[in-house]
């Protein structure tokens, strides 16, 4: 279980987009997954406010959601992204990290069903929340 | 009674083009995707050349889905900040020259559907306001590669409309 866990780190952690945004994966269990990406005025939307631009942090939840995925304990093969609902409930401060936790809640042998939310350092007052649902590929038997 | 001769075309395309390019120029995370606009009159396409930055999957390999969704919603934002300012900035009311940028809308909900995966190529996105009010707009949004009838992402976003 732990090597999966390993395993699928090292493949969240080496995304070429995920890189691109500076993605660190900070945790991953069963089911589970915390991936932070820290400020970074490039991806900026808004230059009179500095905030981030929605598009990273969806990025980011994606990411986190895939992760949660892949270290479910039904130990799938790949896992892409069916749909993701994201809502902003507030904008994120700038100059603070985005943490993105994700948990796979539910799985069928086709679909994986996550719930994800990003903080930045005020963790009590989440930036977005999302809800997803993901293809599941199972190992051949 | 005289009617108002039309302006000349260089005048009419050089106008927009700078109202265009102020408002991608606006969002800092346009230039870090590396999306641009096609203007047709007030039709516009997002276009997103493609990058090895921008895959997710190596092994297949195909676009980030963050990615695919990041890029419809910029296409989504630039499309309804694009179409709330067409009759101001026609009207010569935009100061293309001005310090700020406009205000943008705000994000509420994004909902972006995954068709098929994408593949390491071009995507294009064009955007619809479905319903534009004086504080809330809905946008629908949908991202093609080779073929405009075979989309791979399509997204659904409402948005909250900056202050007059």
């Amino acid at each position: 279980m732990s090597d999966r866990v390993t395993q699928a780190q090292a493949v969240m952690q080496s995304l070429p987009h995920a890189q691109s945004l500076g993605m660190i994966v900070a945790e991953m269990s069963a089911g589970q997954a915390t991936i932070t990406m820290p400020y970074d005025p490039r991806l900026i939307g808004d230059p009179a406010t500095g905030v981030l631009h929605g598009g990273a942090i969806s990025a980011l939840m994606d990411t986190a959601s895939g992760a949660a995925v892949m270290c479910h304990p039904s130990a799938p093969a790949a896992t892409a992204t069916l749909d993701l609902r994201i809502d902003y409930m507030r904008p994120a401060t700038p100059g603070q990290a985005i943490t993105a936790r994700a948990v796979c809640h539910h799985v069928t042998r086709t679909v994986a069903f996550v719930r994800v939310t990003a903080t930045d350092a005020d963790e009590s007052r989440p930036v977005a929340m999302g809800t997803g649902t993901f293809t599941l590929e199972r190992p051949p038997a | 009674m005289t009617r108002k001769p039309p302006e000349p075309v260089e005048v009419v395309k050089s106008r927009r083009e700078a109202a265009l390019a102020r408002l991608v120029a606006g969002v800092p995370y346009i230039g870090f995707l590396g999306a641009r606009f096609d203007r047709r009159g007030d039709e516009l396409t997002a276009v997103l050349p493609f990058h090895p930055s921008l895959i997710g999957n190596p092994a297949i390999p195909a676009l980030h889905g963050g990615a695919t969704a990041a890029f419809l919603e910029v296409a989504a934002i630039i499309e309804l900040a694009w179409s709330s300012q067409w009759q101001d900035m026609e009207e010569g009311r935009i100061d293309p020259a001005a310090e700020t940028f406009p205000a943008l809308p705000k994000t509420i909900t994004f909902t972006v559907d995954y068709l098929r995966s994408g593949l390491p190529r071009d995507a294009y996105a064009r955007a619809t306001v479905t319903r534009r009010g004086r504080r809330f707009a809905t946008v629908q949004v949908e991202a093609w590669q080779d073929n405009r009838a075979k989309p791979f992402a399509q997204a659904s976003a409402h948005f909250l409309m900056p202050e007059p």
